[in-house]
């Protein structure tokens, strides 16, 4: 899908791939699957002292089919998975994952039955956030982390299944 | 109306239910036969001496080997708006027969709490409308809250679908 | 399901059945509603809980009573000042401690702020639901300036971890007067601006009159709390039934409404914030000078500089060692509580159940949230799917606390 499909492999001009990541990186949308405490902080983070919007994270539309950040803020149950699974299923590529707080990276607090011990045992994780909950500033610390991976990746075919 | 107030009028209204009383940190409770317990908490919602018409909290407590007459006891938190008071209500479950009459008929509070306490006790309430597991997922067997069930659990966490970036699927 | 059964056969028919959740931005938390609509009337309505359950009861009966603190702050973390001093209270009660009224104010007044964190975040995403998005981005701005006071004061924006059995963490910075007394000037001006842009507000005031009623008799009997009790007309609050922390000693009203739909709960709230800042005036007045911690070696530790000391050194370095020990430390005698306290969302009740130990038995939580959402159905059925998401904002419904 996209750009990665029409362009025949090979002939990849390193400026092509420069203009597309720098558009990548200031654009990305997120899509906050928040679902404790470190959403609070995700929508302060969102909210006007720290601005995420000035990083390019304008539209926040709950929406996976239009994002291409998935922020899992939140700690992660049992019945909670397959629906992370499936939100990630359901973004198109490319796509990236931040990995927000102590719960969604490890465990954290919880090691017990109900907890998933790291949502990188499920799904790719790019960045890790640490903290319980961490401070707005470390999120958008990520984000910027973020950005440096998207700006590194260059294009090559998609693997996912509709491409 | 007090505590010790209550137990004495219920223990002659209804003399083979009511089994014993207690008091700890100025708070009164009344321990009931669990065959009988509906129908004393029937008589604690409608008698007008007493009038607790509102379930605050319905919950279980598992006495894995302490000594306890049973294992489970379910505890009834009731609370009356008329004269502000609290009083509880225990009753003794056994591990082998762990049904228990529910109280949705009585409170409307009742129905979640009685499913909470099935889905992580494993004690059924019998005449409950929908008594499904609430918390943990239908797949899901055991009863974690128990006092025998590992606190990590039996390797539910762990399986679940892998995401697998190179082929996308 | 048996329901998408009964619908097999029925495809050209107004019926579906809808999905609301646990993914959506309408619903605060996750939570999954199954919506069958006739048209555009809810005619029944199966919420699904537990996308949240992080198995906090059987957590705590690992963890020391002072452990178990870090855990209660999770639950409701809208407002985690207020779970703990809900826990630290229960367990003082049920050890017979009396604290001192320095750390009572204290409480007291951490209480109350983190009333006006929860009330204002809840009329904010109340309104952001109906439209007005810009109502929710102040209040974000209210509660950061209370994120500075609580960093201040515990170290921590969100997950407090502040009180102690016996006391409190640290004693509050010199300057914690003055940071409440601005914050407390700037707080009400924003409430008056939010009131100035709903109260008469015509999409709002369509929106939520008359929507999601609920009669004063349901009311009691779903074990409803807080503003959704009073909001029917039932002047119910335990800091004045049952007081506690000293709440005798200050002047403020209960705030109820008649009605019991969206709207009176919107005007409970925001009566209860202006309410709250009333408290913690009164009580920063009063704060009266001491020692925030018990003086019982049982329970607190002793001053750091105890066993630095030539004299009496050697004691407290054994009270503190002996502190930590199997068997020593905060060990209530065998036996139950019920504790209950007036959170922003309603009764929060503790039932701790202790066996002697330094661990807890069972504690178990009494979330008002759970009691909230299961009149959720009986405020929907027969209405519009457009007042569903009012009256599901109004409710408050924190999933944290709902799931455990």
């Amino acid at each position: 899908m996209g750009l990665e499909s029409w362009m025949p492999e090979g002939v990849l001009t390193t400026s092509v791939e420069k203009v597309v990541n720098w558009a990548r990186k200031s654009s990305l949308w997120p899509m906050p699957f928040g679902t404790a405490c470190c959403a609070i902080e995700l929508m302060a983070t969102l909210a006007s002292r720290y601005d995420l919007a000035r990083f390019g994270a304008e539209v926040i539309r709950f929406s996976p089919r239009q994002s291409d950040l998935m922020i899992v803020s939140g700690r992660i149950s049992l019945k909670m998975m397959p629906v992370l699974y499936k939100i990630w299923e359901q973004m198109p590529e490319p796509k990236w994952c931040i990995s927000m707080g102590a719960c969604a990276s490890c465990g954290g607090i919880f090691d017990n039955y109900a907890m998933i011990q790291g949502v990188d045992r499920f799904i790719p994780v790019d960045v890790y956030v640490p903290g319980c909950p961490p401070r707005p500033e470390s999120v958008i610390d990520a984000i910027m982390k973020v950005q440096e991976i998207v700006e590194r990746d260059r294009l090559r075919p998609s693997p996912s299944k509709a491409g | 109306m007090d505590g010790p107030k209550i137990f004495e009028k219920l223990k002659a209204a209804m003399p083979d239910a009511v089994m014993a009383s207690g008091s700890f940190a100025g708070q009164d409770w009344v321990e009931v036969e669990r065959g009988n317990s509906l129908s004393v908490l029937r008589l604690l919602r409608d008698d007008p001496d007493f009038s607790f018409d509102c379930l605050m909290d319905l919950t279980a407590v598992d006495w894995l080997n302490q000594g306890m007459p049973e294992r489970f006891c379910v505890v009834y938190n009731l609370f009356s708006y008329r004269d502000k008071i609290y009083f509880r209500v225990k009753t003794w479950v056994p591990e082998e027969d762990p049904v228990v009459d529910s109280a949705s008929g009585l409170w409307k509070s009742a129905p979640w709490a009685e499913r909470e306490v099935f889905d992580l006790y494993g004690i059924e309430f019998e005449g409950h409308p929908n008594l499904k597991r609430l918390m943990l997922p239908e797949y899901y067997t055991g009863h974690p809250l128990r006092k025998d069930y590992p606190l990590t659990g039996a390797g539910e966490r762990d399986h679940f679908q892998k995401y697998n970036r190179e082929t996308g699927e | 399901m048996e329901v998408e059964k009964e619908l097999e056969g029925d495809l050209g028919s107004r019926r579906m059945i809808i999905n609301f959740g646990p993914q959506h931005p309408a619903t605060h938390g996750t939570l999954r509603n199954l919506i069958e609509l006739d048209g555009e009337i809810v005619t029944k309505l199966t919420p699904e809980i537990g996308y949240l359950h992080s198995g906090f009861e059987k957590l705590a009966e690992y963890r020391t009573y002072n452990q178990v603190v870090t855990i209660t702050d999770r639950m409701n973390y809208l407002s985690p000042l207020s779970n703990n001093v809900g826990f630290a209270m229960a367990v003082e009660e049920m050890m017979g401690l009396k604290i001192t009224p320095r750390c009572a104010a204290i409480r007291v007044v951490l209480s109350e702020l983190s009333r006006i964190a929860d009330h204002v975040l809840s009329v904010g995403l109340q309104a952001m639901d109906l439209g007005a998005f810009s109502v929710m981005l102040w209040t974000f701005i209210e509660r950061e300036k209370l994120y500075d006071i609580f960093e201040a004061v515990t170290g921590a924006r969100l997950t407090t971890s502040y009180t102690r059995i016996g006391g409190v963490f640290r004693d509050v910075p010199p300057d914690f007067e003055e940071m409440c007394r601005t914050f407390m000037g700037k707080c009400s001006k924003t409430i008056d601006e939010i009131e100035s842009v709903l109260n008469e507000n015509r999409i709002f005031l369509d929106r939520t009159k008359g929507v999601g009623k609920i009669s004063r008799e349901d009311a009691i009997s779903f074990g409803l709390t807080g503003p959704l009790l009073r909001s029917c007309g039932v002047p119910r609050d335990i800091r004045k039934d049952r007081p506690y922390l000293g709440y005798e000693g200050y002047e403020f009203d209960i705030v109820t409404a008649e009605e019991g739909d969206v709207y009176a709960r919107y005007e409970v709230r925001v009566g209860e914030m202006r309410q709250a800042l009333r408290i913690v005036d009164q009580a920063l007045a009063k704060m009266p000078k001491g020692p925030v911690n018990v003086d019982d070696p049982r329970v607190a530790l002793p001053a750091k500089d105890a066993f630095n000391k030539p004299q009496g050194g050697m004691e407290g370095l054994i009270y503190h060692f002996k502190n930590y020990m199997f068997g020593h430390g905060v060990c209530p005698p065998k036996g139950e509580i019920y504790s209950s306290t007036e959170a922003p969302n309603g009764e929060l009740g503790w039932y701790i159940v202790s066996d002697g130990t330094q661990k807890p038995w069972r504690m178990r939580v009494r979330p008002p949230s759970l009691y909230n959402y299961q009149a959720f159905p009986r405020m929907t059925e027969g209405k519009l799917l457009s007042d569903m998401v009012a009256v599901l904002s109004s409710l408050n419904v924190i999933a944290g606390e709902l799931d455990r």
